[in-house]
């Protein structure tokens, strides 16, 4: 599926929900379903430092595409790394750098990608796209 | 006693709503709230007296200097300083602590001592790191223990001639730690060092009299006891701040300016370079006229309560650690840090912020108390005088709530 289906199908999702607590208990089972990283790169080069959350990402090239697996010590960063992981993960790279994030906009978490949350994703964003962009120039 | 909804009734904005809750403002550690009254002095001065001050020969002119410097009167008597002179306006706490470190680079050299706390606000670490930096003296650091003091003996140990300067937290914003300042005053004077208390967090809660502790700096900012951001004190004995170097130069903190050779201005004008806030040093002194009102007495009333109450609330979750001193020590403000086992701080935040209710979360510009409780953060509750106690009910209710949530 492309990037624009998966994320028009996760906007779809959040429609259901009538207040937060139900947005976030949805967001909460998403991180804790969320597969980790290996333990073995869950290292200091894998880190993005967040003031309140700490996010670990890989990446890996497979069959011409990026394969990203994420994980974090805060469940609610890991439930929106999971959405992200689903929209960007298993993607061509060239994709990727194309892609916006505006649907986080729409599914209401607009907040949780504000640099004063300083949660590391907004890092993380910024990583997923430089992976994308080492990919496309080694070819 | 005073009358709590009366007090909440001065406040404007604690009648707001947040995401479609009643607010539950409990982040006063961050800063504080204002009366109307400090609103209203703020757009006064804008509509009635605005001009610059120490400078012009016209009545706009005079009448701003005037209530300018009568703030610097109100706060010299608010603190018992000896001198007005002796009380500087800065632009905050952070300002204040780098204009003495800054200072204190021309006395400093290599095999020079400089102790921080292990309890310091990174304010408050930071400016000393970097004046070692530059000098070559060497940072020691008084070490605390398990419940968030700081460990007096060890203290001593850390004292010796080569100790130049002693800084240390009047109260400490990640625990609400109350430290014995004056004690550790007195004993860095035995030893010829120069001591600055960081009040930041001290002055919403009491009264400091300078005199009385003795110390040779004592900083704050305005934005934490219902003053304006952008505004705050530093208090110097006046034989220190004669000895330390400018910080900025400019207009306003000269005598003499000429291509061959300048000259600077006397007390305090030597460290007030520039334009300064000058509606905020004013308004300043209306939130200090405002707390004296409601009296320190009622605030550290009300404060109790709310301390002994949230503690004993958040005790029976289970799971729940509050971090700092027990409440029965005496040493607490009203701050209380705290985790629930397995769950980080921040999900906690994050769900019960849509509560309405405001907390802080993280490490709270203290990173080495977090690196020494080995935790990545935590959630701070810090109450002022217009919080009560059904507010409490409402976060310990929507703490619940998130830990199901979350488990």
């Amino acid at each position: 599926m492309n990037i624009q289906a998966i994320q028009e199908e996760i906007i779809a999702e959040f429609s259901m929900f009538d207040d937060w607590d139900e947005r976030f208990q949805y967001v909460i089972d998403l991180g804790k379903n969320l597969p980790l990283v290996e333990q073995q790169f869950k290292t200091d080069d894998n880190v993005i430092k967040g003031c309140q959350s700490k996010v670990w990402l890989h990446a890996e090239e497979k069959d011409n595409k990026i394969i990203f697996t994420a994980d974090s010590d805060a469940i609610i960063t890991k439930g929106i790394i999971a959405i992200l992981i689903r929209v960007f993960s298993n993607q061509k790279a060239k994709d990727i750098l194309e892609a916006n994030t505006h649907f986080i906009d729409e599914i209401g978490l607009k907040e949780q990608l504000s640099p004063t949350r300083a949660n590391g994703l907004v890092s993380m964003i910024k990583q997923i796209k430089l992976y994308a962009l080492g990919f496309e120039a080694k070819k | 006693m005073f009358d709590i909804q009366k007090v909440r009734a001065d406040f404007p904005i604690l009648s707001q709503k947040v995401n479609g809750k009643p607010l539950v403002y409990f982040d006063n550690g961050a800063t504080s709230q204002k009366p109307q009254v400090v609103i209203d002095a703020m757009a006064q001065y804008y509509s009635e007296i605005n001009a610059n001050i120490h400078r012009g020969v016209h009545t706009l002119s005079q009448l701003a200097t005037d209530a300018y410097e009568a703030s610097r009167l109100k706060i010299q008597t608010h603190l018992n300083a000896k001198f007005s002179h002796e009380v500087l306006f800065t632009s905050g706490t952070t300002h204040g602590i780098n204009l003495v470190a800054n200072g204190f680079a021309s006395f400093l050299k290599p095999g020079d001592e400089v102790l921080v706390s292990a309890l310091e606000h990174h304010s408050n670490i930071v400016p000393w790191q970097m004046l070692c930096e530059k000098t070559g003296a060497t940072l020691k650091v008084i070490p605390m223990n398990l419940q968030g003091e700081l460990m007096q003996s060890e203290y001593e140990k850390l004292l010796s001639e080569k100790t130049k300067i002693v800084t240390v937290n009047h109260i400490s914003n990640a625990l609400g730690t109350i430290n014995p300042v004056k004690e550790m005053i007195a004993k860095a004077h035995c030893f010829g060092a120069a001591v600055l208390i960081d009040g930041a967090q001290a002055v919403p809660h009491l009264i400091p009299d300078v005199q009385d502790l003795d110390c040779d700096f004592y900083v704050f900012s305005g934005h934490k006891i219902c003053g304006p951001t952008g505004t705050g004190i530093l208090y110097g004995k006046e034989a220190w701040l004669n000895k330390l170097p400018p910080y900025q130069g400019g207009g306003e903190m000269i005598k003499e300016v000429s291509f061959e050779k300048t000259t600077y201005a006397e007390l305090p004008h030597k460290f007030e370079a520039g334009t300064p806030n000058i509606s905020g040093g004013i308004v300043l002194g209306v939130a200090i006229d405002y707390m004296n009102k409601i009296g320190f007495g009622n605030i550290q009333e009300q404060e109790k309560l709310l301390l002994h109450y949230g503690t004993e609330k958040l005790l029976a979750i289970e799971g729940l650690k509050i971090y700092g001193p027990e409440v029965s020590s005496g040493n607490k403000t009203s701050v209380i840090s705290f985790n629930i086992d397995g769950i980080h701080p921040y999900d906690i935040g994050t769900i019960i912020d849509k509560k309405g209710i405001a907390v802080r979360t993280g490490h709270h510009c203290a990173q080495p108390i977090m690196s020494f409780f080995e935790i990545p953060g935590t959630i701070r509750a810090s109450f002022a005088f217009y919080n009560t106690i059904e507010e409490i009910d409402t976060m310990v209710d929507a703490i619940k709530k998130a830990k199901v949530m979350l488990s």
